[in-house]
C-alpha cells in the first residue's frame, strides 16, 4: 500500500445518548463505503457479542478502517472509532475520544438532548475534538428536528442549522454525513519522523497472537521489529505485527505512522501491561513524556461469585482468568464464606460491568453462579490510625476499633422533564442525595444536580429513576470522592446463626427499613425445614427486625395410582436433588436465589 | 407358585375431573376392548409361573363400558391366567354410571370389590371440583351395590378441597361412617400441575393449613373411633379388609398393567405403556419397531430406595428381615447413619422387626422418603 497522505485521514467516534443510533449509523457508514454488503453486515459487525445486541448497548470499542470517495474526487480513509456507551466505563471512553479528532453528535430527532448526551458531548469538547451534530430519526412521526436543532445550539453552543437531517435505521441522508466527516472532521497532526508516541485506547486478548493492542499513533512511527515500551506500566516487547481494522478482522499492514489508527501486536501475554490510557514508545528512541489522561482504572463495585456447585471453583477460576485477559479492569482475589464456600471477592467498573461478567460467566462458561449483594470500597478508618479499603462486609472491624467510615460519593447529571423534576427529586432525597442545582434547558426540561452516595445508586437507581419518570430521566455520574458517613453493618441471623454472605453495609437511618425488607424477603426464600426458623438482621449485636419461618407441617405424596411409582419417585428425586442446590447453614438450608433475591430489595 | 397381581387401565370418563391428572378422556370407547383384550391373552404366555392373586380395574372411569365389556375382559383373564382361589378383584366407579342390571352383571364377571369416588359429601364441594355426581346419587349407587351383593366396599374421600371448611369435612366423615363401608381412602387434595383447578386456584379459596392440619387428624381420630384402622399413610380398613392389590404396590410384588398407559413392574423390571392410543395399538399389536416401551431394569440400590420409600408407606413400615433377605445386608449397612438420624428427629420409629413412620413422619413423609434415595 501506498503511503497516506496524512491530510486524507479522518479519525473520529460517534457520540449519543443509549437508543438514539449510534451504533446503527456506525454501520450505516460502514456499509455505504462499500466494506461489505448488507448481507456480510448481518454476519460479521453486527454479530459481535451477544450481550451488546441483546442489551442494544455497546460494550468493547470498535474500531474499523472505511475507505471513502468523497464528491471532491479524493479518496479519504475513516478511522470509526465505536466507543462504549455506559457511565460504567467513561474512562474507556475519555481514552477512545482521545484517539480522535472530531465526532460525531447523533441526536434522537424526537428525544433530543439527554444527560448522557451532555455528558459525552462535554467529555469530546474537553479532549479539543471537532463535534458536528446529525440528527437522526427524522422519519419518525414525532421527530422535531427543528426544535433539536435549537436545543444543540441552545444548550451545547454548537452549530447546527446545517446538521444532516437522517434516518441511520433507514439508510436516509447517510451520504450527507459521509460529506461532513469530510468537511468538518480535521485531518490528524503529528510528525512522523518524532519519537514514537502512540496511545493505547483498547486491547484484546487473542490466544495465537497475544495481545493486540489498540493504538492511535499521535507522533512517530511503528513497524515489525521496534522494541517498545509502555510508558506507564513499564512493559516492553518486539512488535510483531502492525495493522488497521477490516470489518470483523484485523488487516496487517506495513507500518503505522502519525495520524494513524491501527493495531500492533508484540507477544504480550497479559492486557494488564497494555492498560488503556497508556502510551507506547520506542525503546531506542523514547518521546520526552507520556500522552496525557493515564489514570488507572479501579473498580467502583465489588461482590462476591461463587459457584453454586461447589465442585466448579476450578471451573470458575479458569474463566475469570481468561476473561481478565480481555479486561483489565475486572479484578477477583479467593475469598472464603461460611455459607458459600469458597469463591471470589470481584471488583468492577459498576454494575453493569458485574452484570455483564456474571452474564458472561453463566453463557459463555456454563457456570452457575451465586451473587452476593454487591458494595462499594468503603474506607474504614481505625482508632489506631490504620486505614482499611474495605471491599468485603465481613472484614469490618470490631466497631470498637473503628474511628469513623467514609463512603464514595458521586456528581450526578439527572436530565428530567419539569413535570417530573418533583418525583426525582424525592428519589433523590429518598437516596440520601445532596441537591446542588437545577438548571432549565428549555421551558420543559432541567438538569438536576446532586450528589449521591455511590452505594444508593449501584443496585437499582436508574430503574427507579426510570419508572418515576416513565422512563424521560436520563442520569449521569462521576466520583467525586470519600465522605463521612454514619455507616453500619447488617448481619443476617438465621435460627441464631450469622450468615456472613447476607451481611452488607448501609447507612445508619436506612437500617431499619432494609432489615426489615431482607427479612421478609428471606421468609419468602427459605423453605419450611422440620423446625421453626426465626430470621433477624441485627446491627451490632442489636436484633432490628425479625420474621419467622414456620416450621414444615406437611409435605405428603399424592396416591400412588396404578403402581405408577416412576413418577412418584421423580418427585422424591426432584426434592432431593432441590436440597443439593441449597447451601447448610448451621441446620438450616437457604436456597442459592435467597442470596441473591436481596438484590432486589427495592421492588416496587 | 408366584403371585401376579394384574392391573386394567380404562382411560374413559364422562367430563374430567378439574383436580385430576391421570391419563383419562372422554368416552371413545371405539375398539378399546379388543385392543386391551388382546393384549392381556397375548402377554399371557409370559406369566405362567404365576397365579393372579388381584385385579383391579382402574381409570378413569372403568364403569362407564357397558358391562359386556367388563365381562369380555374378566373372561379374556381367566381363560388365559391361572386364577387364585381367593383373588380380589376391585373396580373402580364414579356415582350415577351404574344400574342395578349393571352391577348384578359386575358380580357375575367376578367383581368381589368396588370402590366408589366420593370424595365429598357436600354437594356444593362435589360441584366446585367437577364431580358429575351429588351426594343423593352416590346414595343411591351405594344402596344399589350393597342390594345387589357387594360385601366389600371402599369410599375415596378427600380434604382440603376448594371451599371445604372442618365442620362439612366432619359431615363427610359422618356420612360416610354410618353406611359402614369396609374400606376408606382418604386423600388430602393435591393441586397437580397442569389441572385446571390448578390453573384456577387462585379464584378458590381452600381451607388454610390450620384447617387442612385439622381435618388431616380428625381423619385419623374420627375413622378410628369408627373402628377403621390406618394401613397406610391414605388407607383406612374394617379388620380384614385391606386392600391386597394396593399392599402390592407397597410390598413391591409383581405386578403387570393393561392397557393405555399402564405400569407394570414384573422381577424388578418397570414399564409404562404408551399414553397415544395409534401408539398403544402398535404395540398391542407388536409392531415393536413403532413402539417399545421403556424398560427399566431396577438396579439393587433403585430396588432397596423403593424398598424403603414404598414400604414406609404402611403404617406397618419395612421389615428388616425382610431387607436383609432380599439385599443380602441389614439396612444400617445400605443406610448409614440415615434411620438413626431419622429416629433422632422423631420421624422414624424402629423395634427388633420393622421400622416404620412417626406420627410426626407421616406429616412430613416426602422428607423422610428423600432421605433414603441414593446420590
Amino acid at each position: 500500500m501506498a503511503a497516506i497522505d496524512q491530510s486524507k485521514i479522518r479519525n473520529f467516534c460517534i457520540v449519543a445518548h443509549i437508543d438514539h443510533g449510534k451504533s446503527t449509523l456506525a454501520d450505516r457508514i460502514i456499509e455505504k463505503t462499500g466494506l461489505l454488503t448488507s448481507r456480510e453486515m448481518q454476519a460479521q459487525v453486527l454479530d459481535n457479542m451477544e450481550l451488546e445486541r441483546e442489551r442494544g448497548i455497546t460494550i468493547k470499542a470498535q474500531t474499523v478502517r472505511i475507505v471513502y470517495n468523497a464528491k471532491d474526487g479524493n479518496e479519504y480513509i475513516f478511522n470509526l472509532i465505536d466507543t462504549p456507551g455506559h457511565v460504567d466505563f467513561n474512562y474507556e471512553v475519555s481514552r477512545s475520544l482521545a484517539a480522535c479528532d472530531g465526532a460525531i453528535l447523533v441526536v434522537d430527532a424526537a428525544q433530543g438532548i439527554e444527560a448522557q448526551t451532555l455528558a459525552n458531548v462535554y467529555l469530546a469538547l474537553d479532549h479539543d475534538l471537532d463535534v458536528f451534530p446529525v440528527i437522526n430519526k427524522i422519519d419518525l412521526p414525532s421527530a422535531e428536528p427543528e426544535r433539536v436543532k435549537n436545543e444543540i445550539e441552545d444548550v451545547i453552543g454548537i452549530e447546527a442549522q446545517d446538521a444532516p437531517l437522517i434516518s441511520a435505521k433507514n439508510g436516509i441522508g447517510i451520504e450527507e454525513v459521509l460529506e461532513a466527516i469530510v468537511e468538518k472532521i480535521p485531518a490528524p497532526q503529528g510528525d512522523p519522523d518524532n519519537p514514537l508516541q502512540a496511545l493505547i485506547f483498547d486491547s484484546v486478548y487473542d490466544s495465537y497472537k497475544g495481545v493486540i493492542v489498540f493504538c492511535r499513533i499521535m507522533e512517530g512511527r511503528v513497524s515489525k521489529g521496534t522494541a517498545i515500551k509502555m510508558m506507564a506500566t513499564g512493559a516492553t516487547a518486539e512488535v510483531v505485527e502492525v495493522g488497521y481494522f477490516g470489518a470483523g478482522q484485523f488487516i496487517p499492514c506495513e507500518e503505522l505512522s502519525a495520524g494513524m489508527v491501527g493495531y500492533l501486536t508484540a507477544s504480550i501475554k497479559n492486557v494488564k501491561d497494555t492498560a488503556v490510557g497508556d502510551t507506547v514508545t520506542d525503546v531506542n528512541r523514547p518521546c520526552s513524556e507520556p500522552l496525557p489522561g493515564y489514570k488507572k482504572v479501579n473498580s467502583m463495585v465489588y461482590c462476591g461469585m461463587y459457584p453454586a456447585d461447589g465442585a466448579k471453583y476450578p471451573d470458575l477460576r479458569d474463566a475469570l482468568e481468561k476473561l481478565q485477559l480481555n479486561d483489565a479492569s475486572l479484578n477477583y482475589e479467593p475469598e472464603t464464606s461460611i455459607a458459600l464456600g469458597f469463591g471470589f471477592r470481584c471488583g468492577f467498573l459498576g454494575l453493569l460491568h458485574l452484570e455483564i461478567i456474571q452474564e458472561r460467566l453463566e453463557r459463555e462458561y456454563n457456570l452457575d453462579l451465586v451473587t452476593t449483594a454487591p458494595g462499594v470500597i468503603y474506607r474504614v478508618h481505625k482508632t489506631d490510625g490504620e486505614m482499611i479499603e474495605l471491599t468485603n462486609p465481613s472484614n469490618l472491624p470490631d466497631p470498637a476499633q473503628i474511628a469513623y467510615m467514609e463512603e464514595p460519593v458521586v456528581s450526578a447529571e439527572i436530565m428530567v422533564t419539569t413535570e417530573f423534576i418533583g418525583s426525582i427529586m424525592q428519589l433523590c432525597q429518598e437516596r440520601r442525595g445532596r441537591y446542588i442545582s437545577t438548571e432549565y434547558i428549555e421551558a420543559s426540561r432541567a438538569l438536576l444536580k446532586y450528589e449521591l452516595p455511590l452505594n444508593e445508586i449501584i443496585y437499582d437507581f436508574f430503574d427507579a429513576l426510570k419508572s418515576r419518570s416513565r422512563g424521560y430521566a436520563s442520569f449521569d455520574y462521576e466520583l467525586k470522592g470519600y465522605e463521612e458517613s454514619k455507616l453500619v453493618k447488617l448481619d443476617i441471623l438465621i435460627n441464631h446463626d450469622e450468615v456472613d454472605a447476607l451481611s452488607f453495609i448501609v447507612h445508619a437511618d436506612s437500617a431499619y427499613e432494609r432489615g426489615r425488607k431482607m427479612c421478609e424477603k428471606l421468609k419468602d426464600e427459605i423453605p419450611r425445614h422440620l423446625f421453626e426458623i426465626p430470621i433477624q438482621a441485627a446491627v451490632g449485636g442489636k436484633i432490628i427486625a425479625r420474621e419467622t419461618v414456620k416450621a414444615m407441617r406437611k409435605d405428603v405424596l399424592a396416591k400412588c395410582y396404578g403402581g405408577d411409582i416412576t413418577r412418584k419417585k421423580k418427585l422424591l428425586e426432584k426434592q432431593k436433588e432441590g436440597k443439593k442446590r441449597m447451601r447448610q447453614v448451621g441446620n438450616v438450608e437457604i436456597p442459592q436465589s435467597a442470596f441473591m433475591s436481596v438484590l432486589k430489595l427495592d421492588d416496587r | 407358585m408366584k403371585e401376579l397381581s394384574i392391573y386394567i387401565h380404562i382411560p374413559f370418563c364422562i367430563r374430567k375431573c378439574l383436580y385430576c391428572d391421570f391419563l383419562s378422556f372422554p368416552a371413545e370407547i371405539g375398539n378399546y376392548v379388543n385392543l386391551l383384550c388382546r393384549e392381556i391373552s397375548s402377554s399371557a404366555p409370559e406369566y405362567q409361573q404365576y397365579q393372579v392373586v388381584s385385579v383391579f380395574l382402574g381409570g378413569g372411569t372403568p364403569s362407564v363400558l357397558p358391562a359386556m365389556d367388563i365381562s369380555l375382559i374378566m373372561e379374556t383373564i381367566r381363560d388365559n391366567y391361572r386364577i387364585s382361589q381367593d383373588i380380589e378383584v376391585t373396580m373402580e366407579m364414579n356415582p350415577g354410571t351404574v344400574d342395578e342390571d349393571k352391577l348384578r352383571q359386575y358380580i357375575t364377571a367376578g367383581m368381589n370389590r368396588i370402590s366408589i369416588g366420593l370424595q365429598s359429601a357436600d354437594d356444593e364441594e362435589l360441584l366446585r371440583i367437577g364431580r358429575i355426581h351429588d351426594y343423593q346419587t352416590f346414595l343411591r349407587t351405594y344402596e344399589l351395590a350393597r342390594r345387589v351383593g357387594f360385601h366389600n366396599i371402599n369410599i375415596d374421600i378427600m380434604s382440603a378441597l376448594p371451599g371445604q371448611s372442618v365442620v362439612s369435612y366432619e359431615r363427610t366423615l359422618r356420612a360416610v361412617t354410618s353406611l359402614e363401608p369396609e374400606h376408606i381412602s382418604a386423600y388430602s387434595l393435591i393441586l397437580e400441575e397442569g389441572t385446571p383447578l390448578y390453573e384456577r386456584q387462585y379464584e378458590y379459596s381452600f381451607p388454610t393449613e390450620e384447617e387442612d392440619r385439622e381435618m388431616y387428624s380428625l381423619t385419623k381420630d374420627f375413622l378410628s373411633s369408627c373402628g377403621y384402622h390406618r394401613y397406610e399413610i391414605s388407607n383406612y380398613a374394617r379388620e380384614g379388609y385391606e386392600c391386597c392389590h394396593n399392599k402390592v404396590y407397597w410390598q413391591r410384588g409383581d405386578y403387570v398393567g393393561f392397557g393405555l398407559g399402564a405400569s407394570s413392574m414384573v422381577r424388578n423390571v418397570r414399564w409404562k405403556n404408551p399414553e397415544d392410543l395409534t401408539l398403544y395399538e402398535a404395540y398391542v399389536y407388536r409392531q415393536e419397531d413403532m413402539c417399545v416401551p421403556d424398560r427399566q431394569i431396577l438396579t439393587e440400590k433403585e430396588q432397596m430406595e423403593e424398598y424403603m420409600f414404598l414400604g414406609l408407606r404402611m403404617m406397618c413400615g419395612v421389615n428388616r428381615q425382610g431387607f436383609a433377605r432380599t439385599f443380602g445386608r441389614q439396612i444400617e449397612e445400605a443406610y448409614g447413619e440415615i434411620p438413626d438420624r431419622l429416629c433422632r428427629q422423631g420421624l422414624l420409629a424402629q423395634d427388633k422387626n420393622n421400622m416404620m413412620l412417626t406420627e410426626l413422619g407421616i406429616d412430613v413423609s416426602n422428607y423422610v422418603f428423600a432421605q433414603f434415595l441414593f446420590d
